[in-house]
């Protein structure tokens, strides 16, 4: 069965297969709503990946360095760190809880021994430091080795401490916290490429922030009506342009997504350019504007590109062309009959991302029934698969999984009708540079490998 | 939320919705009657239509008694409704229902809005309750529900205007916060300043208007459940937007109970 070609190796036509590689999380049937992953992100090497969960707590997990006597089998992601990043708060005066489930994390360049992350709930953004000891010095002049104060009458000789080898500790303390500057929730937090500023987005503004500098951000997009009954339109999703610190773009539930660029002005209210593709006539409905909310933006490696996702399909726009997108992938188009009934359920509000492959040459993003699509942007190709237990066994092959409908239905197809809506793949992530993807199914973490033919 | 329903509730709306069939717009002209018939040819259409706003209409509601609602959702679900009021208004549906004889049918299809547009305090402390009681007497011939279904008939297409307002300032305490606030702090000061004796003259610094410290109390206590940010709705100082909001709804249902009454 061909899978769908990418990863850094770069080119189409190498057809290769998909493996389950790890699951990571409990295996129980009652899945307690902390558990539920939130967010998955790996860091700009690949060697770390982590993740957040509904709980507030951020779980990092570190490859294994490649074991020589085994060179087909890559390297396996434990845990490396475990930290509580956000707590649950109450505003005293909404007299409103706010959640601690971390919304986003995002990696920083590495610029020396230790990792940095932004971590984000509603409300407020948090750099940690992850940092490794595995040494500790012996032999202190002013205090014994359990930490008592020597008397220093009894001290007659000086030494110099020696630094001995210990167990690895991993530690992460909270290095900055840039709170107060959002009224509303925050989606999206984007790192610039200048490695010094940063960006956040509520519903309905967006802040730039300096990773040094807590106490004051500068309000770069506001959207906010005057009269707040005029109110039809939210920012879902913001990201910084790859290359181009001065470039972001911002994403709206009327499925446009602005480009601004901040040396025009300090407000960027105006936008530089303008993406919307114009609407089918044929295929409106009231469900219309729904399903045209974009729920997640991302920019290509390249940064030439960039992909949306709504709620049936991801589109690939080139930066360049504003009236329409150059590709447009259905993801789950057999749900379009079913909409009313996904608006009850509220499903049709789910908020599904996307992420690209290191060579930007295959996309993905999640569904429900704990599918997930991949597709090959040079050779059209899209398959589906699946995140379960059953395929579970160490480098198994996954099997690609179609839904069908209606007619006859084959052989392990699976009809529309028997989808469980509750399984629901938000959120996925791609290796930067091999074909390594981590998957969140609810409260587990799938982790899946290419294996070449 | 439901999920757990799977799809089969309701199938019989999404086979409607599967291509958005849109009727065209009645001229304006036409007569009620030709409307009529209009209407006879495609029952279901408006009924599958019907039930979509009401659906909307609920989830908006529900929003109301989360603790912080989801904007982008709330937005989402609100466009949905102005789209679907502003078909029936080109359609004459919507007039239709304003003139239509108080029949049972009709007042159920009356959504009650205006829970929207009340504060959780004044459902607490039912200040509107006198005015649905009489609403409620005139039409007990009529049906059989009780007062607290009996909500209000707002329904106009002022009625987004309406659901807008008091959704979005939920999110919007910055502006209304320091009123309160400056509020709050003169009670407290003359509090800590004067003797007992004058526990009367400092009520009547507060502006009339003001409800006393208890209803305050008891109407922040109640936000917790209700999620209502009643900061706005004080009508003291906040914007004048919430109150004017509650007045015309009140004059509204004054208007639709001398239709119904006269009917």
């Amino acid at each position: 069965m061909a899978g769908v070609a990418g990863g850094g190796g770069g080119g189409g036509g190498n057809d290769f297969q998909w493996c389950f590689s790890q699951v990571k999380g409990a295996i129980d049937e009652d899945v307690a709503e902390a558990d539920i992953i939130s967010t998955v992100e790996f860091n700009y090497s690949g060697d770390l990946l982590a993740t957040g969960d509904k709980g507030g707590r951020v779980v990092i997990f570190q490859r294994e360095q490649e074991n020589k006597s085994r060179p087909h089998s890559r390297g396996e992601y434990n845990v490396y760190s475990t930290f509580q990043s956000h707590e649950p708060e109450f505003d005293y005066l909404k007299s409103l809880e706010i959640e601690e489930k971390i919304n986003k994390i995002r990696w920083l360049p590495q610029q020396n021994a230790a990792h940095f992350l932004l971590s984000t709930n509603d409300k407020t953004i948090k750099l940690w430091k992850i940092s490794e000891r595995d040494k500790r010095a012996e032999g202190y002049n002013l205090k014994d080795e359990d930490g008592r104060l020597r008397d220093p009458f009894r001290i007659t000789a000086l030494r110099v401490p020696i630094l001995k080898p210990m167990d690895l500790m991993v530690e992460a303390s909270p290095r900055r916290i840039f709170a107060n500057a959002h009224t509303y929730h925050i989606n999206s937090i984007s790192v610039n490429s200048d490695h010094e500023t940063y960006l956040s987005a509520d519903d309905l503004r967006i802040n730039l922030w300096h990773l040094e500098i807590t106490d004051r951000s500068f309000n770069i997009v506001d959207i906010k009506p005057a009269n707040m009954e005029e109110l039809t339109e939210v920012i879902t999703a913001s990201e910084f342009h790859p290359h181009h610190c001065n470039v972001f773009v911002y994403s709206s539930s009327k499925g446009t997504i602005r480009l601004c660029d901040m040396r025009s002005s300090a407000l960027c209210d105006r936008h530089s350019k303008f993406f919307e593709e114009p609407e089918d006539p044929s295929s409106r409905s009231f469900f219309s504007e729904i399903i045209s909310s974009i729920s997640d933006v991302k920019f290509s490696h390249s940064g030439r590109y960039m992909m949306t996702r709504d709620y049936l399909s991801v589109k690939v726009w080139d930066l360049n062309m504003e009236n329409r997108p150059v590709e447009t992938y259905q993801v789950h188009e057999y749900l379009r009959s079913k909409l009313c009934s996904l608006y009850e359920n509220d499903c049709i509000f789910d908020k599904f991302e996307c992420c690209w492959n290191g060579s930007d040459s295959a996309i993905m993003t999640g569904s429900y029934n704990n599918f997930f699509r991949m597709f090959d942007r040079n050779t059209r190709r899209d398959i589906t698969l699946e995140a379960s237990r059953e395929s579970s066994k160490p480098r198994a092959i996954l099997k690609p999984r179609k839904v069908c409908t209606g007619g006859k239905r084959k052989k392990d197809e699976i009809s529309v009708d028997s989808l469980d809506f509750n399984k629901k793949i938000l959120h996925t992530a791609w290796h930067p540079t091999e074909n390594i993807i981590a998957v969140a199914a609810t409260n587990n973490l799938y982790i899946f490998q290419d294996k070449i033919n | 939320m439901g999920e757990e329903e799977g799809l089969h509730q309701t199938q019989l709306l999404d086979t409607m919705f599967v291509r958005g069939l849109k009727r065209k717009c009645f001229d304006g002209e036409e007569d009620i009657e030709g409307t009529l018939a209009g209407f006879k040819a495609i029952p279901s259409y408006n009924l599958q239509r019907q039930s979509l706003l009401d659906m909307s209409l609920v989830k908006l509601q529900l929003c109301h008694m989360l603790v912080e609602p989801n904007l982008c959702r709330s937005v989402l679900i609100a466009n949905t409704v102005r789209q679907i009021q502003e078909e029936m208004t080109q359609d004459g549906t919507w007039q239709m229902i304003n003139t239509q004889s108080a029949g049972q049918t009709s007042l159920d299809r009356l959504v009650s809005t205006d829970i929207l547009c009340r504060s959780s305090k004044e459902q607490a402390e039912g200040k509107l309750v006198p005015v649905y009681s009489t609403f409620a007497k005139d039409c007990e011939g009529t049906q059989s529900q009780d007062n607290s279904e009996i909500m209000s008939t707002v329904t106009s297409p002022q009625v987004p205007r309406n659901l807008q307002s008091n959704m979005w300032e939920m999110e919007n305490p910055q502006e209304n916060r320091g009123n309160f606030q400056k509020s709050l702090d003169q009670i407290f000061e003359t509090l800590e300043n004067k003797s007992p004796n004058t526990v009367e003259d400092l009520f009547s610094e507060v502006d009339n208007s003001y409800y006393d410290l208890d209803t305050v109390l008891t109407g922040m206590m109640s936000n917790t459940k209700m999620g209502h940010c009643d900061l706005e709705t004080f009508p003291s100082q906040t914007s004048a937007n919430s109150n004017s909001n509650c007045k015309s709804d009140l004059n509204e249902l004054d208007h639709i109970v001398e239709i119904l009454v006269e009917s």
